[in-house]
């Protein structure tokens, strides 16, 4: 009994050192054992996955690595072959240019779309990267679009420069009657911009040859250039657009919430297959035959539509997430509703909502194939239409339709990373 | 003798409430409530949960909307319109029992925000305004934190300092110490005691009670929207008029 007692009354009068973990507790041996065989069952899935690993690779390493990349038939590619198990890379060699920019974009333009890609990078990189570059570099992400349009539609430059002006006077024509109310600012701002546009539009017309590139119509744009453009162009239309709706749909003004709501109910109960049809042929219906309102610009209406009727969802999804404090501390700081949104609330939402944000992205980017069903020539249009109708490639399936997937790969696998990434970057807790 | 009756209190008029009814659907939560704040006044707000105590002080800055009767704050009448709810937003500094920090802002940001966007001070001055009082409630150390490395206690007394960013005259706090772990009660008490002494005009819902006899010169007693009792602090807990009064003094101050 006594024993116990002093054991009760126990005072520790030095700290004990701290003492290294077993040797099987560190390194590569505690990996393994916690990783790969922690176990019978753990075992068991390893040595599966192992032999599974083994398997694929002799299945396709052969295959790989007997390919022919020089020859300029199938039949051709069989003969090298002689039986033996090997790709047919040729198709993708010959048919590059195709693959790439479509098959009626003129060969000597190339440089065109190919400068616009280079410099997307450069655009991307202060709003992707926006702690590392100052922000007057986003003045390079803004200009883009128009520099971007000239190269690969051509055209005299005024007609980028004066769409360009005319958001600029939307901006000035804001700036100065918001002061008086952001809903008059908002209507004056649209209402300039397209007077501007208007009236410019005049002008372009007699000046088509000034500073002018030769001009490529949109008919002509394919390969996966068609891809990249309408994921580029609807993913950075759509998020803004999805901001505003999922804004507009927690919003006290009824019809503004009603537009919100029932603009998204309707585009997400719709397939994006059967609005890529309208696009196509029932708008032509309704348009008047000389409107120039060619068939790239509706497809990507119609995809901006879709996909910013998700990403209000998922932005919604964010903003009722942040608790109710944050909307009352932003207002009881005096900010009005621009501000809060703007500098509290959205920032936060935005944050929460990327993982949601970057699916709709990634599949947006690869829903852009479904425009082959309306007769358009992007990657996937190229590969079903004049590459595998031509006599000399017809049945080399698996190495056209795996480079695709392995365009589309890289895209979307750089993009869910990056968002890795930032979604690192923003963490502000327990750093 | 207490703090109280050294601290002058002008006859202007900071705050006037008159017959004010607020309704949650048809839950009539604040009922006729009459109340005048003078300017450098620390009022007490006491009272069981569901009173209508926290509703009270948010129908101050317009976070809840008051459906009768009449708010008029720093001179300037409480309507729908927003340009008014704004400027007295702009005037009237709160403090929240959650704290409300914007975890995506460092500390010195939370604090230079509102002044930067609402006052449009220039951004190295908010920064200096900042850090004075930052130092004032004790943890300019932590300016380029985030609100999620500090202590609960730290994190209040931020949202104190952010409030005084906006140099505000009227400081309403909001059960700021609920939240907080005992140890932590006093930082914060201590850092509104200090801002009391100084005359700023505070309307305060709390449970401390050692506050409220500290620094207050009228502790309100409220129970079921209505005010039942109010009277300077050693009145009210020494002498109480009303009977619930009674019973709630016992129940919090019995143990």
């Amino acid at each position: 009994m006594s024993d116990t007692h002093s054991q009760t009354a126990f005072v520790r009068t030095e700290v004990l050192p701290e003492a290294p973990p077993p040797v099987y507790e560190q390194g590569i041996v505690k990996w393994l054992r916690e990783n790969l065989f922690s176990s019978v069952a753990n075992t068991i899935l390893t040595l599966a996955a192992i032999w599974a690993v083994y398997y694929l690779a002799t299945a396709t390493g052969p295959w790989i690595l007997n390919g022919v990349w020089t020859t300029s038939s199938l039949t051709e590619c069989r003969d090298v072959l002689q039986g033996d198990v090997g790709a047919c890379f040729s198709v993708l060699a010959e048919r590059w240019n195709q693959l790439l920019f479509g098959f009626k974009y003129p060969d000597e333009l190339y440089w065109r779309p190919l400068l616009a890609f280079a410099l997307l990078f450069v655009a991307l990189g202060p709003l992707l990267f926006f702690k590392v570059f100052p922000r007057k570099f986003l003045a390079l992400t803004a200009v883009y679009p128009f520099l971007a349009f000239y190269l690969i539609w051509g055209g005299t430059i005024m007609v980028p420069v004066f769409a360009l002006l005319g958001f600029v006077v939307g901006i000035i024509v804001y700036r100065r009657l918001v002061l008086q109310s952001a809903a008059m600012g908002l209507l004056g701002a649209v209402i300039a911009a397209f007077a501007f546009w208007y009236a410019t539009g005049f002008i372009t017309g007699p000046m088509a040859n000034f500073l002018a590139l030769e001009p490529v119509p949109s008919r002509d744009m394919g390969g996966f250039m068609l891809n990249m453009m309408l994921g580029v162009i609807c993913v950075s239309l759509s998020l803004p657009i999805g901001i505003l709706l999922a804004l507009g749909r927690q919003s006290n003004m009824p019809i503004i919430k009603w537009i919100s709501v029932v603009f998204i109910e309707f585009i997400r109960g719709v397939p994006l297959i059967t609005l890529l049809f309208v696009a196509n042929v029932v708008l032509a219906y309704f348009l008047p035959p000389e409107s120039s309102l060619d068939l790239i610009l509706r497809v990507i209406i119609m995809i901006t539509m879709f996909a910013s009727a998700y990403i209000a969802e998922v932005i919604r999804g964010g903003l009722a997430a942040l608790p109710k404090g944050q909307y009352e501390a932003a207002d009881s700081l005096g900010l009005d509703y621009a501000q809060s949104m703007q500098l509290i609330i959205l920032p936060q939402a935005l944050k929460i909502s990327i993982p949601g944000i970057v699916n709709v992205s990634v599949g947006l980017f690869k829903d852009t194939t479904l425009v082959s069903v309306i007769s358009m020539f992007d990657l996937v249009g190229m590969i079903r239409g004049p590459i595998l109708g031509a006599s000399e490639w017809n049945g080399v399936y698996w190495e056209l339709f795996g480079f695709a997937a392995l365009l589309f790969f890289v895209v979307c696998y750089s993009i869910s990373q990056y968002s890795q990434w930032l979604e690192r970057q923003l963490q502000t807790d327990h750093r | 003798m207490t703090a109280n009756a050294q601290l002058k209190v002008s006859d202007e008029v900071a705050i006037s409430i008159e017959n004010m009814n607020k309704w949650f659907g048809a839950f009539h939560v604040l009922r006729e409530i009459d109340l005048t704040v003078y300017r450098g006044e620390r009022i007490v707000i006491a009272g069981p949960s569901g009173s209508g105590k926290s509703t009270l002080i948010r129908c101050v800055n317009a976070l809840e909307e008051h459906q009768k009767g009449r708010i008029e704050v720093d001179g300037t009448v409480l309507s729908s319109d927003l340009k008014n709810i704004d400027k007295i937003r702009s005037e009237v500094g709160m403090v929240f029992q959650h704290f409300n920090l914007f975890p995506h802002l460092t500390i010195l940001e939370n604090c230079t925000l509102a002044p930067i966007w609402v006052r449009k001070t220039p951004k190295r001055e908010a920064e200096d305004v900042a850090m004075h009082f930052l130092e004032k409630v004790k943890i300019p150390e932590q300016a380029d934190k985030y609100p999620g490395q500090l202590s609960g206690g730290q994190q209040q007394r931020v949202a104190i300092a952010r409030s005084l960013c906006m140099k505000p005259r009227i400081m309403l706090f909001d059960e700021p110490t609920s939240a907080l772990d005992p140890e932590m009660i006093k930082e914060v008490l201590d850092t509104m005691v200090e801002l009391a002494e100084e005359g700023m005009t505070m309307i305060c819902v709390t449970h401390e009670m050692g506050f409220a006899r500290q620094v207050a010169n009228r502790v309100i007693f409220m129970d079921q929207g209505q005010i039942i009792e109010q009277n300077e602090p050693e009145e009210f807990f020494n002498n109480p008029k009303s009977e619930r009064t009674k019973l709630f003094l016992s129940q919090i101050l019995g143990h």
